[in-house]
């Protein structure tokens, strides 16, 4: 007997079985938002006895239940806090830092190490406010720091650190983590928050 | 009388959807790999803000994830105050705690210091919850924090 060719097997519903799955998945699953600003918070334990901070050494941002900022005393718009923040914290009044390029007043920070930005909410702040400020104030170190990295090592900060943490980045990491800490050295991240 | 037939050829073919599932499972594939589970279902407004000097959060599996927010449109009986939400439920301020430790101790020994709580809050929430929060986590010793919020600008939210 002749052999008998086999039937096609009918693929015309492999779409609409494909299109099921493809729903299914677009139901249960999200893309996850995985980035945001990292911040640690102070240890319970409070220290004995009372560090003396000069007056001039803190750079007080304010932010009221009406979302308002008051900065060092005086009103200000959110835009204009970061070139506030910067010109504090470059200010280097003691001339004790050779990198800053601040004003040198001596009635503002002395240098990096010791200008502390010091931020206090109310309850009434919005989440919204308080993440605007936040970022502000980070990205005025992250921009001083970027320039003082670009000055030693002719890369900006944020391109190391981004390096730093790509796994698939080809150069030395070690070297880096040396560089990276010594720009966290020189400007080091002091905002403290009061409670 | 083959005069007045109608003239064949002229009608125009049938689309050829041969390659219709391909695309389909192209599109499926993208959507399994882009893509994660839902791990917890929201029953707060989500609504995450704008900031533009993030660092991503690179251990997904290190990370415990406290939302805040008003709830949203089926939970109106819960009032419209923020509240906090942990794993699939609402939480008070009081229950942080016995979450971290519930998260700690699923967690393999030599990890639990680099733990980090992730805030998804809503941008309209109040500062004072998340200050409850705060204090909470000072309390139990889990001091990495990160705001999880949206990249763009926080001046114009894009």
């Amino acid at each position: 007997m002749a052999k008998r060719a086999a039937p096609e097997v009918n693929a015309g519903s492999m779409a609409d079985i494909a299109f099921l799955l493809l729903i299914f998945f677009l139901v249960t699953t999200t893309i996850e938002v995985d980035s945001g600003i990292n911040r640690k918070l102070p240890p319970m334990e409070e220290s004995e006895e009372d560090v003396i901070i000069k007056q001039k050494n803190i750079f007080t941002v304010l932010l009221n239940g009406k979302d308002q900022l008051l900065v060092e005393d005086e009103l200000m718009e959110l835009k204009d806090l970061r070139a506030a923040a910067k010109e504090f914290l470059d200010n280097g009044g003691d001339k004790s830092c050779d990198y800053c390029k601040g004003k040198k007043d001596p009635a503002s920070s002395d240098n990096p190490d010791k200008a502390i930005i010091s931020l206090k909410n109310e309850r009434e702040t919005s989440y919204k406010q308080y993440i605007a400020v936040q970022n502000e104030l980070v990205a005025a170190y992250n921009d001083l720091r970027d320039a003082r990295a670009l000055s030693l090592y002719g890369k900006p900060f944020t391109e190391m650190e981004a390096n730093y943490k790509d796994v698939n980045w080809p150069g030395n990491k070690d070297a880096l983590k040396k560089k990276i800490d010594q720009i966290k050295i020189d400007y080091p991240q002091k905002l403290s928050e009061v409670q | 009388m083959s005069k007045f037939k109608k003239k064949k050829g002229g009608e125009i073919p049938a689309v050829n959807t041969a390659a219709l599932p391909d695309i389909v499972f192209m599109l499926l594939f993208f959507f399994m790999v882009a893509t994660v589970m839902r791990q917890n279902t929201l029953k707060i407004e989500n609504n995450l803000p704008f900031a533009d000097q993030v660092e991503k959060l690179d251990k997904k599996d290190l990370v415990m994830y406290i939302y805040a927010g008003k709830p949203s449109q089926n939970y109106k009986q819960f009032g419209s105050v923020a509240r906090i939400q942990l794993n699939d439920d609402f939480a008070s301020v009081k229950d942080i705690a016995s979450f971290i430790a519930q998260e700690r101790a699923s967690k393999r020994e030599e990890l639990v210091p680099f733990l980090t709580t992730a805030l998804k809050v809503d941008s309209d929430a109040n500062m004072g919850l998340i200050g409850d929060i705060k204090q909470e986590l000072r309390k139990v010793n889990a001091l990495k924090i990160n705001y999880t919020t949206k990249k763009g600008s926080v001046f114009t939210g894009q």
